[in-house]
């Protein structure tokens, strides 16, 4: 029964997303008011109608209803309860479904956030909104349905694969798809606008707490999915530069790189077409990064079942929604007249400055991802473009933006003076420099790449300490400074703390890179290691049972001298339905770093092969990421910045003429 | 102004490229069989009902078209698919050959008995070698053989919902 | 200077100059970074042969992994196997842990480079974590067509592969 619910309520949704997407738009046309206040009402239908669609797959799971092939396919009695749930979208079309309730669901806090847009406005959003709505839902209908039936239905499921049964995978997905789909609302105001042929400071306004509200979530999603890789995995890696990775990195960097850039427009109504195309690029993104997974025209290790009908299907959809966007940018950016004059020094600049720096880092990610493309459509053969080249250009573009990212707060806009902020910034230097250098002498040389990633995270952290102790005149007058730091508004407060978390990161990925310990060896019961001047013994293996799985689980006891740190405990899992092995790595986290742990296979005689690692300060990459989703969501708790509830600054924003 | 314009001759470029990859047919998923229109590949696999004829090449050449079903009992999609092979069986009135693909007899024959025997005969490939000849990708899967014994249909995965009626029927049809 | 530039033209050029000379200089990068070690052939055995692939030289290798190659050397960390696409079959050493989905029969994707012997020694072998476990590159290309059941695993059988061990 539930799954004729879902698959009645997802047509109800396309029914819904037709007339949303098409009535609204004449009705913007033709200054209609009913039609365009049609757009809210199919905006809460189609709400509604996919939670009652995304309800009833969930039930279907939590049940075990075999006769719905999903399940049957994803799903196991024997699967613990959250896995169940996660397994309504650890599959293609169950996370196509969750993607539409998403993109339902900003559309319809728009429409509630939003109430104080125009009405053309906000009608002529929603429609594109909804325009989005329909692709992705016939998408489902015509080609991954998720509520097919099985006839008759199996005994029992096929169980979803080992790996994906993880707390950390479970929200790994839907963090990402909130953030991806988030950048959908960026991308309608964008569109809305170009219709409208407008923008103006106060679009700006709308869009910034949009974009950063996706930012957060899609930081969120690439962080759970790193941390995911990092534990389980088992070889102590977080990213690889993946296709994949690659596909949510891109939208994350061209988001990034919006949020900037609409301050300027909100502050100073300059870079207005840039900014409306770098909306529509960062959904782009978002949008390709759905159609590589799918597709399969890329080889990658997280890869969706292919499927050649679905992928055209996609690419025909992606066609018509970029496509058709950057057409309309291109006949539409000359209206976009910029007002605001600024100098080559000047708050301005600096975020062009990150902007140019971002966007040219997107593109070479996107070049070097889909490069093994281009060479095989050459007949050159397979080839695959690794970490190398990422990491070499990541160091070459992110560097200078780094150096920049110290000073460019410190400018005034419109007009800033270089040797003020230097003034400001120059201990930060120093203690950068000398932090360099101290490495580069205590190591004797050989780590030049290493100096210079301390020296920049360093750089970066004085510098934000620095600029908010000139905000608080804390060495001109240190007695009211304390009085000072309270006025500083939350976003300004985001905006340091997000910025201190890309320095914490630098300083995770430098220090983890450059000083981890490994050690691969056979120990047998009694045997002890050093790591990093951590004793590991080896205490014997035990067999352990789960709820659906069975494992061998090592004992190792870490020392440091003779005081005792930890127990750790890897296991080696062999999972039943589907059987399958995992690794889990047991990790032990020191404030100096983790200590890491993963048990191999019998090697005969008692022996077990174990690979044991020390990883310096790797923790800091997840609390920089932390720092910045929680600096986004300072900012975003700033009463000038809710969502959709301008203070009006400038009342008519959007002509109401035809 | 050119320069507004360069986006989207970026993303057509892109575009050009993704569907020009995507038609190459180097797709990985659904191989085109190398089987069809030429002979089925020489086997004989013990039959499962014991003290029966094996199954063999010759089985395949009588003078009309029979199915050659790939089947396990462990296979989730093999249950799906065969309430169709029991309709081919009684309403189409085709011989089916089951070839029990690296399962053990005794499931086998438990999985028949449960759910009814389409198969005119039933042959066991344990170690999955004749599967390998045949270019089986998975199972299920069903092949279409006319009189002469030479292959002509490959069913790929299950035959569900519209697979009877649209693809699988329609090639048998012909052939007859 | 940074007393600001007067007209909106000026401006403009500013920006697109800085803008360009970006993309040129991501340009350069791109071909200067691709054209070095970090672009690696993806291979499967016969074409390391026809290619004629030196020794050292860095690259993919992806195939299937020969039923009843395996073996694990005395120190129980070295393992050997042989990859194949049925046409040709390559040696492969890996010292370390190999990853989850490894087995006989089925795809894998390794790293490395040849040694002086002519064997591929991996720095790592990659595990695949999808929902249909057959990595696109290991598929035999070769007119053979020795079409494995676990290699070209596709979504409606490969969990009923593994079901059955």
């Amino acid at each position: 029964m539930a799954g004729e619910i879902g698959h009645f309520s997802l047509i109800w949704v396309l029914v819904a997303a037709a007339i949303g997407a098409v009535l609204p738009q004449i009705g913007a046309v033709k200054g209609d008011t009913r039609l365009m206040q049609l757009a809210d009402r199919t905006a809460y239908v189609q709400f509604l109608m996919a939670l009652a669609a995304f309800a009833a797959l969930t039930y279907a799971f939590l049940v075990s209803d075999f006769s719905v092939s999903n399940v049957a396919a994803n799903s196991h009695t024997l699967k613990p309860l959250l896995y169940k749930i996660s397994g309504v979208w650890g599959n293609h079309e169950g996370s196509l479904l969750l993607w539409v309730l998403i993109l339902t669901l900003f559309a319809t806090l728009v429409s509630w956030r939003g109430a104080k847009l125009p009405l053309r406005f906000r009608a002529r959003v929603l429609s594109v909104q909804s325009l989005l709505v329909f692709g992705f839902v016939s998408f489902i209908l015509l080609t991954s349905n998720p509520f097919l039936r099985f006839d008759p239905a199996p005994f029992e499921g096929n169980g979803l694969n080992p790996l994906l049964q993880d707390p950390g995978l479970a929200f790994h997905p839907p963090m990402l798809y909130l953030g991806y789909v988030g950048l959908s609302v960026s991308f309608s105001f964008a569109i809305a606008a170009l219709l409208e042929g407008e923008v103006t400071p106060l679009w700006a306004r709308w869009v910034r707490p949009w974009t950063l509200l996706a930012w957060v979530f899609l930081t969120g999603g690439i962080a759970l999915g790193s941390w995911w890789a990092y534990y389980e995995l088992g070889w102590g890696g977080w990213w690889f530069w993946d296709p994949v990775e690659n596909a949510s990195f891109m939208p994350w960097l061209a988001a990034t790189a919006l949020l900037h850039s609409a301050i300027v427009v909100e502050k100073r109504d300059a870079l207005k077409s840039w900014t409306v195309l770098l909306a529509i690029i960062a959904f782009s993104f978002s949008l390709l990064g759905t159609f590589l997974v799918r597709s399969g025209i890329l080889t990658s290790v997280h890869a969706f079942a292919v499927d050649p009908e679905r992928g055209v299907f996609i690419l025909a959809f992606l066609a018509i929604v970029i496509g058709g966007s950057m057409a309309l940018y291109a006949w539409r950016a000359p209206k976009m007249v910029p007002s605001g004059l600024f100098g080559i020094v000047s708050r301005e600049s600096a975020l062009v400055v990150n902007n140019i720096f971002l966007s040219t880092f997107a593109a070479v990610v996107l070049i070097g991802t889909l490069y093994p493309l281009f060479v095989e459509a050459s007949g050159a053969g397979q080839i695959t473009v690794g970490p190398p080249f990422f990491e070499y250009a990541a160091a070459v573009l992110m560097s200078p933006l780094v150096v920049a990212l110290g000073i460019g707060p410190l400018l005034a806009w419109k007009r800033g003076k270089l040797p003020k902020a230097m003034q400001i910034v120059l201990p930060a230097l120093v203690v950068a420099l000398i932090a360099g250098l101290a490495l580069v002498w205590s190591q004797s040389g050989g780590v030049v790449m290493t100096a210079f990633g301390l020296g920049l995270a360093v750089w970066l952290l004085t510098a934000v300490f620095a600029e908010i102790a000139s905000r608080i005149k804390l060495w001109q007058s240190p007695g009211n400074a304390f009085g000072r730091l309270r006025k500083i508004t939350r976003a300004q407060w985001g905006m340091s703390i997000a910025h201190a978390g890309l320095a914490v990161i630098i300083l995770g990925v430098t220090v983890s890179e450059a000083f981890t310990d490994e050690q691969l060896l056979v120990m047998a019961p009694g045997d002890s290691t050093m790591v990093a001047g951590h004793t590991f013994t080896f205490d014997g293996v035990a067999p352990v049972a789960g709820p659906n799985y069975s494992a061998v689980r090592g004992f190792f006891t870490v020392a440091e001298g003779d005081d005792f740190v930890t127990t750790l405990l890897p296991e080696d899992r062999v999972y039943s339905n589907p059987v399958m092995n995992t690794t889990e790595a047991a990790i032990y986290p020191l404030f100096t770093g983790d200590l890491y742990a993963v048990i191999g296979e019998a090697a005969g005689g008692n022996r077990w092969s174990v690979r044991l690692y020390f990883k310096p300060m790797i923790s800091a990459l997840w609390a920089g990421a932390l720092m910045m989703m929680i600096g986004g969501l300072l900012s975003l708790s700033d009463r000038r910045l809710r969502l959709g509830l301008p203070t009006g600054r400038k009342k008519i924003a959007v002509k109401e003429s035809v | 102004m050119i320069n507004r314009f360069i986006p989207l001759i970026i993303v057509l470029g892109l575009f050009a490229l993704f569907l020009a990859r995507m038609n190459s047919g180097e797709n990985p998923k659904e191989l085109d069989s190398v089987l069809i229109g030429r002979a089925a590949p020489q086997f004989e696999l013990a039959s499962l009902q014991g003290g029966n004829p094996p199954l063999t090449t010759a089985d395949l050449k009588i003078g009309k078209p029979v199915l050659v079903n790939f089947f396990a009992s462990w296979c989730v999609p093999c249950r799906a698919e065969h309430e169709s092979l029991m309709v081919l069986a009684g309403q189409y009135r085709v011989p089916i050959y089951g070839i029990a693909y690296k399962d053990s007899p005794d499931r086998s024959r438990a999985f028949l008995t449960e759910l009814g025997n389409p198969f005119s005969k039933t042959g066991i490939d344990q170690n999955g070698r004749v599967a390998i000849d045949w270019g089986v990708t998975g199972v299920p899967e069903t092949f279409l053989v006319d009189g002469d014994g030479i292959v002509r249909y490959r069913h790929w995965g299950p035959i569900v919902g519209d697979g009877l009626r649209k693809r699988l029927v329609p090639e048998l049809e012909k052939l007859r | 200077m940074a007393a600001g530039l007067k007209t909106r033209k000026k401006q403009r050029l500013l920006v697109v100059s800085i803008g360009l000379t970006s993309l040129i200089g991501a340009t350069l990068l791109v071909l200067f970074a691709l054209g070095g070690d970090s672009l690696s052939l993806f291979l499967q055995p016969s074409e390391i042969k026809a290619r004629g692939i030196e020794q050292g030289k860095h690259f993919r290798l992806g195939g299937l992994v020969e039923s009843g190659s395996f073996f694990k050397e005395d120190d129980g960390l070295t393992y050997h196997f042989i990859v194949t696409d049925c046409a040709a079959s390559q040696d492969v050493q890996f010292k370390g842990l190999l990853p989850d989905l490894f087995r006989e029969g089925q795809g894998v994707v390794t790293e490395g480079a040849l040694n002086a012997n002519g064997v591929f020694v991996a720095s790592t072998v990659l595990a695949k974590h999808d929902e249909n476990y057959a990595p696109p590159g290991t598929l035999p290309k070769s007119e053979e067509q020795c079409v494995h059941p676990e290699a070209a695993a596709s979504t409606y059988g490969t969990a009923s592969y593994l079901v059955s061990g």
